[in-house]
Formats: C-alpha cells, sequence, structure tokens
C-alpha cells in the first residue's frame, strides 16, 4: 500500500517536481504559483533536492530564458508559472517549442489583466495554444502531480521532443490541502530513465541552434511541430496507461468520460470543475437525467477522434469554458465544435462561460446548464453561447 | 594552439567592411573551441546563420532578441550542476538595441546574479538589422531612420546612455569598453576577461557601413578616431573601479571623426551645425577630462609651467 499523505497542491506538485530529478530550476514569483517554488527552494536548502542548480530570475520572461538555455545545454529543467508571468513568457515559450526542447512548464491557471484578478480561470494557458507546448490539464492534487511526472515522458520521447505545460487551477488545485500518494523515488527513476537529448549544445559536437529559416524553410518547420503534436497523441495515452500501471492511477490519456453511458446531455470541460460536475452529474443520474462528461485532459494537440468517439450518440453537448475568445467564443466551444463539424454525427453545441476570474461554480450551476442542454432538446429557444453567469444588474445600462 | 582556424567561418552574408563581422572572427579567434555562445536577434544572428547554413564552428543558439544574457545564464547553471562546466566558457553576444534597450533588465539580473558568463554587446550604436533606428547607444545628433536630421532637427537629442558605468555598478569582477579599430586592445581584453570567473561585460565598438554612412575600407580608420578624439573612451573597470585607460596623444578634434561619416553630414550643411559640433567636442572634452584621456607633452607642461609662474 502506498504511503498517502496530506499536502498542498503546490507541495504535491512540487514533489513529483523533486522525484523527476531536474539539473536547472528557474522561477519567479506569482500568485498563486508561489508555493510550488518555494518548496523547491526549501528542497534544495535542505538538501532534499540535490545537483540542481535554482536560478531566481528578475522576471518570468528571464525564468523561461534560463529553463531555454539549460534544456539546450542538455538537461532536465523545471518551471512554474501563471496569469501574467505566463504572458511574459510568451514569446520564450515559441521559441522553445520551435527549437524542440522538451521543458516542462507547471502552471497555476489564472485570469489575466486587466483588471487585475489573482483567482481561477483559464486564460492564461487558453491564450498559449498556439505555441507549440503540449498542453495537459488536470482536476485535482493528485492529477497534477502524476501529471508533472508524465509531462517529463511524453517531452523527452525522441518521437515527440516537444515542451509540455501541466495546467491546474489556481488556488483550486495550488492551495487546496488533500491526501495524495507520497512518491517512491526508485519506481519513478524506473518510470523516467534520466533524460537522453537528442542534441544537445557541446564544444565537443558543435552545432547550431535557432538559425534563421527563410520563407523556403518555414513551413516545413511549422509543419514539424505540428506533426510531433500529432505524434504525441497515442504517446501521451501510453504514458497514461504505463504510469497507471506501475501507480494504480489512470485519469485519461487524451479525455476522460465518466457516466456517459446512454447521456442524451455531455458537458465537456477543463480542470477542477471536474469535481463539481461529477457531483452534479451523480445526483442527475440518481433522479434518472441521462447526463455524462467528457473531460478534456490533453488540449494540446487537440483530442479530435476521441471527442469524435466518446460524443457520438449525444443529442446535446454542453461545452463550459473558464475562457472567452472576446468577440468569439470560449476556446473549448469552439474547437470542440471544429472537431465535431465533419463528424458522420454532430450534436447540437451550446457554449457556456462560466467561471471567469474565481467565480464560484456550484452544482447548481452544472444543473442549470444541463436543463439548457434538455430545453434544447425540447426544442425550446437556447441561445448558442451564453455568458452563464453574468450579472446584468452589474453592468452599465445599456450593455 | 588551434587560433588560426576560423571558428566563425567566412561566407556569412555581412557587408563588406562590417567591423560587426571583423569583431566575430577575431573573438572566435581569442575564445577557441571550448566555448558555448548565445546570440540575441541581430545582424550578427542573421549574416551568420541562414538555414541550412552556419558560420559556427562552435556550439551556438539564437533565442531571441532580448534573452542572449539569460539563456546563457541558463547554459551556465546547466553545466554547473552536471559537473560539466571545466574550462568551457560561456559567452553572450548581443548588439547595442538588445543590450542597452530590449534586453537590459534581463542582463542586468544576469550580471547581479553573479553567473559566469561573459556578455559581449557590439556597439554600432543603432538598430542596423531593422534599418538604423535610433537605440539607447545612438550618439548625440546621429540622424537615424527614427531620428532623422530635417529642417527642424539635427538628429537624435539625446547622449549615450552609459551602459559600462551601469554594468560596473553591479559589482561584476570586469568590465570594459574596447574597439575593433584596436584589435590588440580587443584581443588582450577578451583573454583577460575569459580568465575571470563570474559575470563579465565588454563593450565594443564597431562599425556598421551602411548605418554609418561610410566607406567600407576606412571602418578600421574611423573606429580608431572615435577614440583618438575621445568620443569612445576605452577602459576597465575591476570590481568597479576604474583600473585603465587607453591615453590619447595629442587628442583630435571631433569634426575629423564625424566628417568621414554620412550619419553626421547634416552638421557640415545646416545652418547652426557649427555650434552642434562644438557641443559633440564638448561631450569629447567631457570624457577626456572624466578618464584623464589626455597625455600632454613634456614641452607644453613646461610651457605651461612658466606661464604658471
Amino acid at each position: 500500500m502506498a504511503k498517502m499523505a496530506v499536502m498542498e497542491g503546490s507541495h504535491a506538485i512540487a514533489e513529483a517536481a523533486r522525484v523527476c530529478r531536474p539539473s536547472v530550476v528557474s522561477a519567479y514569483p506569482i500568485t498563486p504559483q508561489t508555493h510550488i517554488v518555494e518548496d523547491l527552494s526549501a528542497m534544495i536548502a535542505n538538501g532534499e533536492l540535490t545537483n540542481c542548480e535554482y536560478v531566481r530570475t528578475e522576471s518570468e520572461f528571464s525564468a523561461a530564458s534560463v529553463i531555454q538555455g539549460a534544456q539546450a545545454a542538455g538537461v532536465r529543467t523545471f518551471s512554474a508559472t501563471s496569469s501574467q508571468g505566463a504572458v511574459l513568457m510568451y514569446e520564450v515559450l515559441f521559441s522553445i517549442a520551435g527549437m524542440r526542447l522538451p521543458c516542462v512548464l507547471a502552471m497555476a491557471n489564472r485570469a489575466v489583466s486587466s483588471p487585475i484578478n489573482i483567482w481561477n480561470d483559464h486564460q492564461d494557458a487558453i491564450s498559449a495554444r498556439d505555441n507549440g507546448w503540449i498542453q495537459l490539464w488536470a482536476e485535482d492534487n493528485q492529477e497534477a502531480a502524476d501529471m508533472i511526472i508524465q509531462a517529463y515522458k511524453i517531452a523527452e520521447d525522441h518521437r515527440v521532443t516537444l515542451p509540455v505545460m501541466v495546467n491546474f487551477d489556481g488556488f483550486q488545485v495550488t492551495h487546496l490541502y488533500e491526501p495524495v500518494e507520497v512518491y517512491d523515488q526508485k519506481m519513478v527513476d524506473e518510470f523516467l530513465p534520466p533524460y537522453d537529448p537528442l542534441f544537445k549544445l557541446d564544444p565537443k559536437d558543435p552545432v547550431t541552434m535557432g538559425a534563421l529559416a527563410q520563407p523556403e524553410y518555414y513551413t516545413e518547420a511549422r509543419y514539424m511541430v505540428h506533426a510531433a503534436q500529432i505524434t504525441a497523441k497515442p504517446i501521451i495515452e501510453d504514458v497514461a496507461r504505463e504510469f497507471g500501471r506501475k501507480f494504480g492511477r489512470f485519469k485519461g490519456g487524451l479525455i476522460d468520460t465518466y457516466k456517459m453511458e446512454g447521456a442524451e446531455v455531455a458537458l465537456v470541460a477543463m480542470g477542477s470543475i471536474l469535481g463539481t460536475m461529477k457531483d452534479a452529474v451523480d445526483e442527475m443520474r440518481s433522479a434518472g437525467i441521462p447526463v455524462g462528461i467528457v473531460k478534456i485532459r490533453t488540449y494540446r494537440p487537440f483530442p479530435v477522434e476521441a471527442l469524435r468517439a466518446a460524443l457520438k450518440g449525444v443529442k446535446v453537448v454542453c461545452v463550459l469554458d473558464r475562457n472567452i475568445s472576446l468577440g468569439m467564443e470560449g476556446a473549448v466551444f469552439v474547437e470542440t465544435k471544429a472537431a465535431l463539424y465533419n463528424a458522420s454525427e454532430s450534436p447540437t453545441m451550446l457554449g457556456f462561460i462560466i467561471g471567469l476570474g474565481g467565480r464560484d461554480i456550484t452544482v447548481r450551476d452544472i444543473k442549470g446548464i444541463v436543463d439548457k442542454g434538455y430545453k434544447k432538446i425540447g426544442g425550446e429557444r437556447v441561445s448558442e453561447l451564453e455568458w452563464y453567469q453574468l450579472d446584468r444588474n452589474i453592468l452599465p445600462e445599456g450593455i | 594552439m588551434a587560433a588560426l582556424e576560423d571558428l566563425y567561418a567566412s561566407g556569412h552574408r555581412a557587408c563588406a567592411g562590417c567591423g560587426c563581422a571583423l569583431f566575430l572572427k577575431t573573438l572566435m579567434r581569442v575564445a577557441g573551441p571550448d566555448v558555448i555562445v548565445t546570440n540575441s536577434t541581430g545582424c550578427m544572428e542573421v549574416v551568420s546563420t541562414p538555414y541550412p547554413e552556419s558560420a559556427w564552428k562552435v556550439p551556438w543558439i539564437h533565442s531571441l532578441f532580448e534573452n542572449n544574457a539569460p539563456v546563457a545564464a541558463g547554459i551556465e547553471a546547466a553545466l554547473k550542476a552536471t559537473g560539466r562546466k571545466g574550462n568551457t566558457k560561456v559567452i553572450a553576444i548581443g548588439g547595442d538595441g538588445a543590450t542597452f534597450d530590449i534586453g537590459f533588465g534581463l542582463l542586468s539580473g544576469v550580471m547581479e546574479r553573479g553567473h559566469d558568463i561573459l556578455y559581449i554587446c557590439y556597439d554600432n550604436e543603432a538598430y542596423m538589422n531593422t534599418g538604423i533606428q535610433r537605440s539607447g547607444s545612438t550618439p548625440y545628433d546621429a540622424s537615424t531612420t527614427t531620428t532623422p536630421a530635417g529642417k527642424m532637427s539635427f538628429g537624435n537629442q539625446r547622449p549615450k546612455k552609459n551602459v559600462p558605468a551601469i554594468m560596473a555598478a553591479h559589482g561584476v569582477p570586469y568590465v570594459a569598453t574596447t574597439s575593433m579599430g584596436y584589435p590588440a586592445d580587443f584581443t588582450k581584453k577578451v583573454r583577460k576577461a575569459l580568465s575571470i570567473e563570474g559575470p563579465k561585460y565588454l563593450q565594443v565598438h564597431a562599425t556598421c557601413v551602411p548605418g554609418w554612412g561610410i566607406d567600407g575600407a576606412l571602418s578600421l580608420e574611423i573606429l580608431r578616431l572615435a577614440v583618438e578624439t575621445g568620443l569612445y573612451p576605452l577602459y576597465e573597470y575591476e570590481n568597479g573601479q576604474i583600473t585603465s585607460v587607453k591615453k590619447i596623444k595629442n587628442r583630435k578634434p571631433v569634426k575629423e571623426y564625424l566628417d568621414k561619416q554620412k550619419r553626421y553630414s547634416h552638421l557640415f550643411k545646416m545652418p547652426g551645425g557649427d555650434r552642434e559640433i562644438e557641443k559633440i567636442q564638448h561631450i569629447a572634452d567631457l570624457n577626456a577630462k572624466h578618464f584623464n584621456l589626455d597625455i600632454e607633452e613634456k614641452a607644453t607642461a613646461k610651457e605651461k609651467e612658466a606661464k604658471e609662474e
């Protein structure tokens, strides 16, 4: 029986990073990510994490640059950030992916200014979706920690060689105390072998990294990143299953499903909201309402085929987005619709913007969204996109 | 010694007479093969690595415009963590735009944290790669595409930012200015910098043939004039103190430096240009006073003494 301990989500994530033996850690403080990098600092100070250089930079831009340089020099790295810090990193994140450096970044998802707001939503990572990083999305403390270990294995696979961002909700995961399994270093070492870079900066074997690609080469360089993302799909599944066999926990690969048998209405979402959704679905299923959940665990590469299979036969799909592509719809909604548009059977799709900037999401909210799905099935007029928790009393007149 | 092998190979796309390409070639002859180079976006990055070609025979990485220093810091940290550091030197190269402006905060962080890297700014005094726009290094009255001389303007109206002094204020062990007009001075300072552990900052004055509007054949002569007029003093800081200054015998008037460059040609045509040249002369005079650049002729000193008596 594995040893369990009650610990803060941030500590569980820091523990997972520690057992992966990174050689260079670099970060900059930002709420709600800070506890992770504080814990790693303490582990180094206490000698629990050795042969590791911790670089305390003057900005997230530099933190991302430091891990890029270190990874290019052929070592395993770790960084963590959130919100504004992630936005400041964006330029470097593109460069890291384009250079095929398998960095792992822990992302405590948080709203983006302005207005400034330290609480959870998914805007930071969603707005980073096009930079070539694989994006994994965890539901709870244990999954977030386990995902860090899986992330290295996926990133460093020579068929992939792409960076991986592990997403988990700020506060709902980072500051929540839950029982998690204490990792056994030997087991982690067996699961995750030492980093074997495909290429590195080494005076004994000089390489040029980050060359200029003119129009005759740029498309191919971009295609290779795209192809690696597509190649990663079965590898993400395999790594999740292998982790399941080794550690006894499997929470899905690209997606996970919950009570989808015979579901008429399916809810699609990512992150800690899944817990509340499962409670709501349990209650509704007990009342005989056939509703189920598809959790997106891998947002990049986007699980097109898996979603088509999981949502087959469903009448209405309700997608819950904790982000908004302003002027359009929630990103998960847009992409889920796109994934199903050319499928043989395409259910009716409804999008809901919910939980922005830390607004609480209750079981009642989830049930209300399912009701909308049933209204649609019943032929009632339901708008395709709804800002579900929008309080019109707060808005100025005329909006 | 492998010093004669060109680790920065010919065939790169730099202009004929480019002072910055000369800098890289000379640098690599001094630094040797046991180095890892980071290069910010800029002319030297563009001309040296058009895929699938590379002029670099040492490990080299270009990430972005502003982050050559922290990428170098990451490499240094990786080598340290894995015990691979040995004698390998990590060198970050950036132009004045990367160094004085967009990467300035990141460079400050690297200097302050004490990483064992050599940062070298090749200073051609404007954003040359994007078409000669003004940077924080552009000197007073230089005409650039964003500070053009015109009926209402003599060009750039701000003095050059004093980055070496700011770097020295970080308490780093070594800061120096040098010039490709003096290859021996450059070589000596690179060697010295590479022998010191910790963060080092070297600023190298180097021409841009189209950016300065010069005859490429006069590249070195013009760089020497910058020093001989007192406009680009060469000095070293060690642990925050100035420890050496290249003295000038018979300091030349700045006019001799300015009139060979198109970026200053308006000063010789526009009404009031004379007064502007006087202002530039004043900058050189202040440099001479601050760094004690002038070597007074013995006879002159005696005459002066006699006069005073």
